[in-house]
């Protein structure tokens, strides 16, 4: 099937927070599974380079329920996430806090907010994550999950383009 | 390129003042007094932002000369630039193999589908 690479679009709305949105061609109660169940999550929320596979990936799906995720490299180094479920409302929304579980970053937890919108089969899925210091966003930065403080991504993105 | 640099990179960038002063630099050096033309600001209020641009490395004025122009750091910004991509080509990466995932379940779904006779395995689907 020939299909045109749907694109993941990031802005950066405010000092401490992240948005991501993508869109994929299946119906959202697909997708909610996908994003948490753990046989689903352990395919793809690895880290790429060889790394596609979760270590672990434990999910307990309740409000105050906590899940773990661990990303293992082929040199044995490990990115360990964890976090718990704020809101649970299949298939259309997901709220849970994320920890980058290392020292000294696991003191600190980003809370991310995912919603589920689906058109002619099609689910819209919106990520809003919120990084309530410098010290959450500086511990996404080392675990690879890099966020920032820009008022949007686009004025940047727009900036850059003059430069050129 | 630290977190400190960078902090200060993107609090400078989060105002749209100084981003219209970083593309006035883009088009070539300028003393104070040129780049607070286009605004409606006083002189002081011009410098201000100066002052926070220079401290995040995002321009430069000369020491010596009568008008101190400024010029324009390019470094700072695509570092930034750069720093933005990577979390998004890594988060790109992630969602295409779950693009991947979703599509090949939905193939399996659709062949059991196809072969009714079969017991049928419970997807537990909502």
């Amino acid at each position: 099937m020939m299909t045109a690479k749907e694109r993941l679009i990031v802005t950066l709305p405010s000092d401490n927070e992240i948005h991501m949105e993508r869109t994929f061609d299946a119906p959202r109660a697909l997708v909610f599974e996908a994003l948490t169940r753990p046989e689903h999550v352990a395919k793809w929320w690895g880290c790429g380079g060889g790394v596609e596979q979760l270590a672990v990936c434990e999910i307990d799906l309740r409000v105050g329920g906590g899940y773990r995720y661990v990303i293992r490299k082929a040199g044995g180094q490990e990115y360990p996430f964890k976090g718990v479920y704020r809101e649970i409302a299949a298939p259309t929304r997901l709220v849970y806090t994320q920890i980058y579980d290392v020292d000294p970053f696991k003191m600190h937890e980003a809370l991310v907010t995912t919603t589920f919108d689906e058109h002619n089969g099609r689910t819209t899925l919106r990520e809003m994550t919120w990084c309530g210091s410098k010290a959450v966003r500086d511990g996404m930065l080392q675990s690879g999950m890099e966020q920032g403080a820009a008022k949007s991504l686009d004025a940047l993105a727009e900036l850059l383009e003059t430069l050129r | 390129m630290t977190p400190d640099t960078l902090d200060a990179t993107f609090a400078a960038l989060a105002d749209s003042t100084r981003r219209a002063i970083l593309a006035r630099l883009a088009t070539g050096d300028a003393t104070v007094t040129e780049l607070a033309e286009p605004f409606a600001m006083s002189l002081p209020a011009i410098s201000k932002h100066l002052k926070v641009l220079e401290r995040a490395g995002l321009i430069a004025r000369a020491r010596e000369a009568q008008f101190r122009p400024c010029r324009l750091e390019v470094g700072p910004l695509k570092d930034a630039g750069a720093w933005v991509e990577r979390y998004r080509q890594m988060w790109e990466e992630r969602f295409d193999r779950l693009d991947g995932y979703l599509r090949d379940l939905q193939q399996q779904d659709a062949a059991r589908s196809r072969k009714p006779a079969r017991t049928r395995k419970k997807r537990g689907l909502s």
